[in-house]
């Protein structure tokens, strides 16, 4: 993985003056919260379910060794093997081992973000095997050379025209206009590439203990493609991707969905239990379960923001998301987006690399009302910040020095009485029309918008109001 | 909201201490005479403890806890002279600072939990105050004019109140409430947000001005003044023919 400062804010100025990315997030956003909305209105035990689908990710992330250890068992019982990686590397590391011992050519994935993680394309084609998205939205952003900018979405940032060009362009098929007839040249040429794979390459939304089975989500049924067609099926998860029972798993398959797109149940779910078996004609010859740290421990580690790993990466808390909506995905500089991007992000790389996302917020709490396992995104969010002022990380010399002035003004009368007296008297030359419009110190407020003007304090208005009638009667 | 009914609170609710807030206190002091103003109409003692300042949001939402943990302190012994009695404000911000967080700035077993615990319980916003525990929602106020509510995120999502400040408004005498789409996102001002990223802070507010104006009000009310200084600056700076106010000035009107 590559080790550079992510840098939000420079991003975030860009994508905002990219008229083409605001319309289509907005547009994107707007229709997802929508359809989120009604989803919710039709469904009342939404509410219900995700107390619950909460409280089985706490005793599941509690007690996450005892869970993986059974995973591992019941996979392997069905004929199934289990690596356990505990970095981008080791997973990496695994994958291209596994496809040497098989003679790959070609993998066919399907979308995960565990592997967007790790960067896998990136490695696979290193060893000169070809690799090929079959997501839609993946198999867009895999050929324009870009990461995604939605967990669900990953080509939202795209244009219609620029993806009909883009194909054109790379592909050599024809420039179609209707999306339909796009959609359609795309799935022709992924049938061959499906037909011709050795390994498929899958994430798991949820891997179920008890049973040893992991569960795939998805819409377009290029999932159940990579996992049928190849004779080796490689699936990647973080290590709180598993959940203890089936039963579990109806109370996400019924959450998951309707946050993400609205829709009561994805168009396709798969449940994978083991490669194929004895007389049976579907499926790969082997399977294969890479189980991943990568800096999930370290979170785990940590009880204040251990809940980030509740986190089932329905992308709901974008959509809801005032920054996401204006900042898109790419500002965020890494593979995950929006509030839990700007949670889990730090907690995965580094601090010191992601230093402003845990500022990039207004803390408006959005995204804890729509989070299907009900996050506490605001507070992580402030606890991050913590440990980042009091860790070292945020080193803005004149922020710590505003803050500890702040402090003894505030913590002293006297002071304070004193302070916002001279300053009401100085602020008089930057008056215009009882409004300040530009102020030294304040430019990065008065830039977009008017201050108002200091008065005389209710504090020293008081006393004129201690006689027991309200200022109009 | 069992703290009204039971526990010695109850028995003085007819007596207010107010928390004004620093950013009313020194920008917005109308506010705050506003608020005794309705609040002496319903029948409420008011008083105002001298020395208080600020709660230590700022500090604690950019993360330097320990300057927020003095100037809390500071905050709890000013209130802690009273023992009980409703401590009202008018911000729902700043009212989450002081119920919601500082159990989470103290923790169980520090000298203040048991100040913190006990004036996060007396703590309420003002339209929570006097719909919740006055019971009011009518407080005899005349205002004309086409009003928009804007609900502030603290007030909606960490305090939980939905309702209570349309209710007041729809109260008015004379007032033609328009509903506003969307009024309960954020308008983008965040705090020190507002100044770390100020490009994304107005970016963000132009969808609330654009549901302002197509909400048709020539009023917009608040319970928090941060987002109407937010709001209002930009309104200000284009001279649009918008009047914001928080919800206090409204119900002081008559």
């Amino acid at each position: 993985m590559e080790i550079r400062k992510l840098n939000f804010k420079k991003n975030s100025v860009r994508a905002l003056g990219d008229k083409t990315l605001q319309q289509a997030l907005h547009y994107t956003t707007e229709r997802f919260t929508s359809a989120r909305e009604r989803a919710k209105r039709e469904f009342g035990e939404l509410d219900n379910l995700r107390e619950k689908a909460r409280e089985i990710k706490r005793r599941t992330i509690e007690n996450l060794d005892d869970y993986l250890e059974i995973l591992e068992e019941n996979v392997c019982k069905a004929g199934g093997k289990v690596y356990w990686a505990e970095d981008a590397k080791g997973a990496v590391d695994t994958v291209l081992d596994i496809a040497r011992k098989n003679r790959v050519k070609l993998v066919v994935k399907s979308k995960s973000m565990a592997t967007e993680e790790i960067e896998l394309n990136r490695a696979i084609e290193g060893e000169g095997i070809d690799v090929v998205e079959t997501d839609l939205g993946e198999y867009i952003i895999q050929l324009a050379n870009e990461r995604p900018s939605h967990i669900i979405a990953p080509a939202i940032h795209k244009t219609k025209d620029e993806i009909a060009r883009l194909f054109s362009e790379k592909l050599k098929i024809p420039y179609y206009k209707e999306p339909e007839l796009l959609v359609g040249a795309i799935r022709e040429r992924l049938r061959a590439t499906f037909l011709r794979a050795d390994m498929g390459v899958t994430g798991v939304n949820f891997a179920v203990a008890e049973t040893g089975t992991i569960i795939i989500v998805e819409n377009e049924g290029n999932a159940r493609f990579v996992t049928t067609v190849p004779r080796v099926h490689v699936a990647i998860m973080g290590i709180e991707k598993v959940i203890p029972s089936f039963k579990d798993a109806a109370v996400f398959l019924s959450i998951l969905a309707r946050s993400a797109t609205g829709q009561k149940m994805s168009s396709y779910v798969s449940f994978i239990t083991g490669p194929r078996r004895n007389g049976e004609i579907d499926g790969p010859e082997q399977f294969h379960l890479i189980i991943m740290d990568n800096g999930r421990t370290r979170v785990l580690g940590s009880e204040e923001t251990r809940e980030t790993l509740y986190c089932i990466r329905c992308g709901a808390c974008l959509n809801a998301c005032p920054v996401y909506r204006k900042a898109g995905g790419h500002s965020y500089g890494w593979v995950y987006s929006g509030p839990i991007g700007a949670i889990l992000t730090p907690q995965l790389i580094g601090m010191d690399r992601a230093l402003e996302l845990p500022f990039a917020s207004t803390l408006c709490g959005a995204c804890r009302e729509v989070c299907p396992v009900k996050i506490n995104i605001p507070k992580i969010l402030i606890g991050l910040r913590r440990r980042a002022v009091e860790n070292g990380f945020h080193k803005n010399v004149k922020e710590h020095l505003a803050m500890r002035i702040w402090r003894f003004v505030v913590s002293h009368t006297g002071v304070y009485d004193i302070l916002t007296s001279l300053l009401y008297v100085l602020q008089h030359p930057f008056k215009s029309d009882g409004k300040l419009r530009s102020l030294p110190l304040f430019s990065q407020w008065t830039r977009y918008r008017d201050l108002p003007v200091l008065k005389i304090p209710f504090r020293k208005r008081w006393k004129r109001l201690t006689v027991n009638r309200g200022p109009r009667g | 909201m069992e703290i009204i009914r039971k526990g010695p609170y109850i028995m003085e609710s007819k007596k207010a201490y107010l928390f004004v807030t620093c950013l009313v206190d020194n920008f917005f002091p109308q506010v705050a005479e506003s608020a005794v103003c309705v609040l002496r109409r319903l029948g409420i003692e008011v008083e105002f403890v001298e020395g208080q300042t600020c709660c230590g949001q700022p500090a604690f939402n950019s993360g330097f806890w320990q300057d927020a943990r003095t100037v809390a302190k500071r905050f709890l012994s000013v209130f802690d002279r009273e023992k009980d009695g409703f401590i009202v404000c008018p911000s729902g911000s700043c009212a989450s600072m002081v119920r919601i967080f500082y159990r989470e700035l103290f923790e169980e077993g520090d000298k203040e939990y048991g100040s913190a615990v006990n004036i996060s319980k007396r703590v309420y916003e003002f339209s929570e105050y006097i719909v919740n525990v006055l019971k009011e929602t009518d407080v005899g106020a005349f205002y004309k004019g086409r009003v928009a509510y804007h609900g502030s995120c603290h007030l909606i999502r960490e305090l939980g109140i939905r309702e209570e400040p349309i209710r007041l408004i729809r109260s008015v005498r004379g007032i033609d409430f328009v509903e506003m789409k969307n009024y309960d996102v954020c308008c983008g001002f965040g705090g020190t947000f507002s100044v770390k990223f100020p490009e994304l802070s107005a970016a963000i507010v132009e969808d609330k001005i654009q549901s302002i104006v197509e909400s048709g009000a020539d009023t917009l009310v608040s319970t928090d003044m941060g987002c109407l200084m937010h709001i209002g600056g930009i309104i200000s700076r284009r001279n649009l023919p918008i009047r914001v106010m928080h919800i206090a000035e409204l119900l002081a009107s008559r």
